[in-house]
C-alpha cells in the first residue's frame, strides 16, 4: 500500500514534467523553425534566471536588482572563450583597434571553454556571496538590499563601459562564429543549443524543487517571514542569505553561458539596470513563489515582448510600464495564483456547506 | 562562582543614550529553577533577556551561562544553539509556514546547512508529532500558523521551544492577553516545562504567578529590589512603594 | 592650493546636485518607506517644465530682450516644483496609496510608471534637448586669479541650501510640517489624535516629487535634457538616502556633500569610474560599521 501510494506520487510529479519536455526537445524543433527555435531557446536562458530570481525573491523574500549582472557577467565568461574560439591563435579584432598587441592576462585562462564555463557560474557565485557576506552581516534587510544590489549593478556596468582596451567597452563581445566547431549560423547548432536550454532549463527547475520542498525551502520562507525571529531560533540568517544569493547568481551565470551563442553579442546593455529589473517582472508576471510561475511568466513576457516590440518599440515599453503597475496592483500573485484564486473561488461555489459557513468568518475579521 | 549556577548576570550596565537601563546588575538562577522576574516599566525586564539572548550588547559586565561561556560575545543564534531558548512578548512564529513546519524549523537549528535539504528522520518525525499532541494542537498540524488564535501561537512557540530542549528557557508575559482557560492551560504547559530545565519567566500577572509558589526576583530601574516568595514580595514595602506609591495598602498589590 | 579648493568646490557642487535629487527621496523613502523608481523620472519632469519656460514662454513672458531674463528661470524652478509635485499627489491617490507596507511592490509599481513617464518623454521628442540657461549664470566668479568658480555651480550650491532651510522651515514651523513629522513617526497615535494621515501621506508624497522638480530645473543648468535623464541620478540618490541614514534630513545632507567630496578626491586621483567604484565600496564598508547609516535614528525596540 504505501508503496503503491509512492509510485503515484512519482508519476504525478514527474510525468507532466517528462512530457513537457519531450513536446519541447523531441516535438517543437520538428515545427518551429530555426529562426523561432533560436528565439524559444533564448527565452528558456530567462527562465532559467528567473527561477534563480524566484527562488531569491519568491521564497526567501529578497530582490535583488542584480540578477541581471550574474546574467551578463556569465554571459561575458562564455563570450570571451567564443570570440577566441572565432580568431584562434590571433587577437580579438576589437583590440586591434586600440592597439593592444598583446591578448590581457586576464583573457588567457578564457582559452579554455571548461574555464569559461567553471569561471561563468563560479564567478557571480563568488561576487553574490561576498556582497552577501558584507550586506547581510550587517543586517541590512528588504529594501536596502535591493538598493544596493542594484548601485552594485550600476557600478559595475560603468566599470564594463569604461574597460575598451580590455572588453570592448560600450560596444561589447560580438566577435562569435563557431561553438566547438559548429557554426552558430547553422540551422543544426540553433537546434541543438534549444535542446541543451531546454534540458538546463529541466535540471535547473528539479534542483530548485529539490531545494524549495526540503527544509532548507521552510528556512527560505522563514527568512522572507521573519528573518529577526529565525536568529531567535537559533540559526544564522547571514549565512542562510548568502548561500541562497550565491545559488541564485549561480543560476542566472548559467544561462549566461546558454544565452550568448543564441544571440552572438555581450554589451553592458545588457547589464543595465532596467535588464535586472526586467528579470523581476517575469517571476512577478508569473507567480512569484512558484517555480513554473516564474518559468511561466518570462516566456509569456518575452514572447510577448517579440511579437509586439519589433513591430512597435513604443508600444511595447508602455505595455511594460503598464504590467509592472498592474501585476502588483492587480495580480500580486501572478498568473499562477489568480488561477489557484479562481480555483478556489468555483470549488467554494460548488460546495454550498463551505460557502455558507464561510461569509460570517469573513465578517468577523473585518469587525476585528 | 559556584557551579550550580546555570545563569550569572555579574555586573551588568546597559545605557540607551546615557539612560542606564540595566545598572550593575546582579543576578543568579540556580539550575532547575523557575524563576519569575517582575518590576514597573521601564525597570529593565525585556532588556536583561535581551542581553541574555545578545539581542542588545552590555556596556560592561558578563553574562555566565552553564558555568563557564559568557554570552555577551555571542551573536543570538549561538546563544540559542548553546541552550537557551526565548519566547517573544508578542507571539511570533512563522505565518506562512504550517503548524508543523514551525517546528520542523524548529528542530532543525543545529543540524548544518546543507543536511537541511535532507528529509526528516523517523525520530525527529515522532518528536514533532509529540510536541504537537503535548501543545494541544496535533489536530491542526497542517494548518498555516498565520491562520491561528492568539493563544495557539503561543502555544506553538512554546513547542517551538520545546522541540529544541533548551536547559534554560526564557519566557516573556506568556499569558498576556490570553482568556481565563487558555492562561490556565499555558500554565499547565509551564509547570510541565519546569519539571526538566530552568525557567524564567517575566509576569506581571500575580494570580498566575502565585500558583507556582517559586521566587520572585523584582527589578526597578535596573537594579535588583528583592527577591523572594510570592508572600514576602507582596508585603515587601520596596516592593509597594515601587508599585503604588506610598499611600496604598499592601492587600493591593495582589489584585 | 587653489586645486584643493577647486576639488572641494567641485565636490560640494556634486554633493548639491545629489542633495536635490536626493532630498525627495528623503521623504518619499525616509519617512513613507515607499521606494520611489520613478523619482528619476520626476526629476525629468522638472527639468523638461524649465525646459518649455526656457523654450516657449521666455518671450511672451519678458518681452523679446527685457531685463527679466532671471526671473522667468526662477518662475520655472518654482513651476516644475508645483507641477512635479501635482503629478506626485496624483500618483500617491491613484497608486502608491494602495501598496503601504509593501515597499518592495512600490519599488516594482513605480519603476512602471517611470517606464511610461520616460516613454511619453520619447514620444514627445526622443533626442537630448539643450536648454538655455539666463544670461547672468553665464561666466564665472573669479575667486582668486587662479581660481574660476562658475555661476551656474554656485547657483546650485545656493538653490540646495534654500531648499534645505526651506525644509527645515517647513518641518518644524508649521502646521502641516508638524502633521508629516507627526504621522511618520507614529501613524495609529497621530490619526487617534485626528491627523488625517492619509491627506499628510498625498502631501508628503507630493513634496518629495516637488523637490525632484526642482531637481529637474538645476540640471538644465548643467547639461543637455532627456528621457533618460532621471536613471542617471536616481541610483546614487538613494544611495545617499542609505548612507545618510533613513529619515534624517541632516544625514541625507552629510551624505550629498560626503559623497560629492569623495568622488571630486577620487576621481581627480583615478578615473571617473573608478572614483565612483571606489565611491561604492567604501559606502558598502562603512555601512559594515554603521548599518543605520551616518545619522541614525536610536529607539527602543
Amino acid at each position: 500500500m504505501p508503496e503503491n501510494r509512492s509510485v503515484q506520487r512519482w508519476i504525478i510529479r514527474w510525468i507532466p514534467l517528462l512530457v513537457i519536455l519531450f513536446g519541447a526537445t523531441v516535438i517543437l524543433p520538428t515545427i518551429l523553425s530555426s529562426f523561432e527555435i533560436n528565439l524559444l531557446g533564448r527565452f528558456l536562458t530567462y527562465a532559467i534566471v528567473a527561477m534563480g530570481m524566484d527562488l531569491l525573491w519568491g521564497y526567501a523574500g529578497m530582490l535583488s536588482l542584480g540578477q541581471g549582472l550574474f546574467f551578463g557577467i556569465g554571459a561575458y565568461c562564455f563570450g570571451m572563450y567564443l570570440n577566441l574560439e572565432a580568431v584562434g591563435p590571433k587577437m580579438p579584432e576589437f583590440m586591434g583597434l586600440y592597439g593592444v598587441t598583446e591578448l590581457p592576462w586576464l583573457w588567457q585562462p578564457f582559452r579554455s571553454p571548461v574555464f569559461a564555463i567553471i569561471a561563468a557560474v563560479v564567478v557571480p557565485m563568488i561576487i553574490a556571496a561576498v556582497i552577501g557576506f558584507m550586506v547581510f552581516r550587517s543586517r541590512v534587510q528588504g529594501v536596502y538590499f535591493s538598493i544596493i544590489t542594484q548601485a552594485l549593478t550600476a557600478i559595475i556596468a560603468l566599470l564594463v563601459v569604461g574597460q575598451q582596451q580590455l572588453i570592448n567597452g560600450t560596444n561589447g563581445i560580438t566577435e562569435m562564429k563557431t561553438i566547438f566547431g559548429h557554426s552558430l549560423a547553422e540551422d543544426g547548432t540553433k537546434r541543438a543549443l534549444y535542446i541543451v536550454s531546454a534540458l538546463t532549463l529541466a535540471g535547473v527547475f528539479i534542483l530548485c524543487r529539490w531545494l524549495v520542498e526540503s527544509r532548507f525551502g521552510r528556512l527560505l520562507i522563514s527568512i522572507r517571514d521573519d528573518e529577526n525571529r529565525l536568529r531567535f531560533v537559533g540559526y544564522n540568517p547571514t549565512l542562510l542569505k548568502m548561500i541562497v544569493f550565491s545559488i541564485s547568481a549561480g543560476i542566472a551565470g548559467l544561462a549566461g553561458i546558454l544565452v550568448v551563442p543564441q544571440v552572438g553579442i555581450i554589451s553592458p546593455k545588457q547589464l543595465d539596470i532596467a535588464a535586472s529589473i526586467e528579470i523581476v517582472i517575469w517571476v512577478a508576471v508569473g507567480g512569484r513563489g512558484t517555480l513554473v510561475g516564474a518559468i511561466l511568466g518570462a516566456m509569456l513576457v518575452n514572447i510577448g515582448r517579440s511579437q509586439i516590440s519589433t513591430a512597435n518599440p513604443e508600444i511595447w515599453q508602455l505595455i511594460m510600464g503598464a504590467l509592472f503597475i498592474g501585476v502588483v496592483v492587480l495580480f500580486p500573485n501572478g498568473i499562477i495564483g489568480a488561477f489557484k484564486g479562481l480555483f478556489t473561488t468555483i470549488r467554494a461555489r460548488l460546495s454550498p456547506r463551505t460557502s455558507g459557513s464561510s461569509i460570517p468568518v469573513v465578517q468577523s475579521v473585518n469587525q476585528a | 562562582m559556584s557551579g550550580n549556577h546555570i545563569l550569572e548576570v555579574q555586573n551588568v550596565t546597559v545605557s540607551f543614550d546615557g539612560f542606564r537601563v540595566l545598572d550593575r546588575l546582579n543576578f543568579t538562577m540556580n539550575y532547575g529553577e523557575l524563576r519569575f522576574l517582575i518590576g514597573p516599566n521601564g525597570a529593565g525586564k525585556t532588556t536583561l533577556l535581551d542581553i541574555i539572548t545578545g539581542k542588545t550588547k552590555a556596556h560592561s559586565g558578563k553574562v555566565i551561562f552553564d558555568g563557564h561561556l559568557d554570552l555577551l560575545h555571542c551573536a543570538e543564534h549561538e546563544v540559542v544553539r548553546r541552550g537557551i531558548g526565548r519566547k517573544f512578548q508578542t507571539p511570533s512564529v512563522f505565518p506562512s509556514l504550517s503548524v508543523f513546519e514551525n517546528l520542523e524549523t524548529a528542530l532543525g537549528f543545529k543540524t548544518a546547512t546543507l543536511r537541511l535539504t535532507a528529509p526528516l528522520k523517523r525520530d525527529q518525525r515522532e518528536k514533532i508529532m509529540d510536541t504537537l499532541e503535548h501543545i494541544g494542537l496535533a489536530a491542526r498540524a497542517q494548518t498555516r500558523a498565520g491562520t491561528l488564535s492568539h493563544g495557539e501561537k503561543q502555544w506553538l512557540e512554546i513547542g517551538m521551544l520545546l522541540v529544541q530542549d533548551p536547559k534554560l528557557l526564557l519566557l516573556d508575559e506568556p499569558v498576556a492577553g490570553m482568556t481565563r482557560r487558555e492562561r490556565d492551560r499555558t500554565g499547565e504547559l509551564l509547570q510541565d516545562i519546569a519539571r526538566n530545565r530552568s525557567v524564567l519567566v517575566v509576569e506581571h500577572d500575580m494570580v498566575f504567578v502565585r500558583q507556582f509558589g517559586s521566587i520572585i526576583t523584582v527589578l526597578h530601574m535596573g537594579k535588583l529590589l528583592c527577591e523572594a516568595p510570592v508572600e514576602k514580595v507582596q508585603n515587601d514595602p520596596n516592593v509597594i512603594q515601587v508599585y503604588l506609591g506610598r499611600s496604598h495598602k499592601p492587600a493591593k498589590v495582589a489584585v | 592650493m587653489e586645486s584643493l579648493a577647486l576639488q572641494i568646490f567641485n565636490g560640494l557642487s556634486t554633493g548639491s546636485i545629489l542633495l536635490l535629487a536626493a532630498l525627495g527621496l528623503a521623504f518619499s523613502f525616509g519617512l513613507m518607506k515607499v521606494i520611489n523608481m520613478a523619482h528619476g523620472e520626476f526629476i525629468m519632469i522638472g527639468a523638461y517644465v524649465t525646459y518649455f519656460f526656457q523654450a516657449f514662454l521666455a518671450v511672451p513672458l519678458r518681452g523679446a530682450q527685457g531685463p527679466k531674463e532671471g526671473l522667468v528661470f526662477l518662475l520655472s524652478i518654482g513651476a516644475a516644483f508645483l507641477i512635479t509635485g501635482l503629478v506626485g499627489f496624483l500618483l500617491e491617490m491613484t497608486l502608491i496609496r494602495r501598496l503601504y507596507g509593501r515597499p518592495l511592490d512600490t519599488l516594482l509599481a513605480t519603476w512602471g510608471v517611470g517606464l511610461i513617464l520616460q516613454q511619453l518623454a520619447r514620444s514627445y521628442d526622443s533626442r537630448n534637448l539643450p536648454v538655455t540657461s539666463p544670461k547672468w549664470l553665464v561666466g564665472a566668479w573669479m575667486a582668486t586669479p587662479d581660481l574660476a568658480l562658475p555661476y551656474k555651480r554656485l547657483f546650485i550650491i545656493a538653490l540646495a541650501v534654500i531648499c534645505v532651510v526651506l525644509i527645515y522651515l517647513f518641518l518644524y514651523r508649521t502646521r502641516n510640517g508638524r502633521r508629516i513629522r507627526a504621522a511618520m513617526q507614529g501613524r495609529e497615535m497621530a490619526s487617534c489624535l485626528g491627523v488625517a494621515t492619509r491627506r499628510v501621506d498625498a502631501l508628503t508624497f507630493a513634496l518629495g516629487a516637488g523637490l525632484a522638480g526642482v531637481a529637474g530645473s538645476a540640471l538644465t543648468l548643467i547639461g543637455q535634457i532627456g528621457p533618460q535623464l532621471g536613471t542617471t541620478y536616481i541610483v546614487d540618490a538613494f544611495m545617499v538616502v542609505v548612507l545618510g541614514g533613513v529619515g534624517s534630513l541632516p544625514g541625507t545632507i552629510l551624505a550629498s556633500v560626503l559623497i560629492g567630496v569623495f568622488n571630486s578626491f577620487l576621481e581627480m586621483s583615478t578615473t571617473a569610474t573608478l572614483g565612483k567604484v571606489l565611491v561604492f565600496v567604501l559606502i558598502i564598508a562603512f555601512l559594515q560599521w554603521k548599518p543605520q547609516g551616518l545619522v541614525a535614528l536610536r529607539t527602543r525596540s
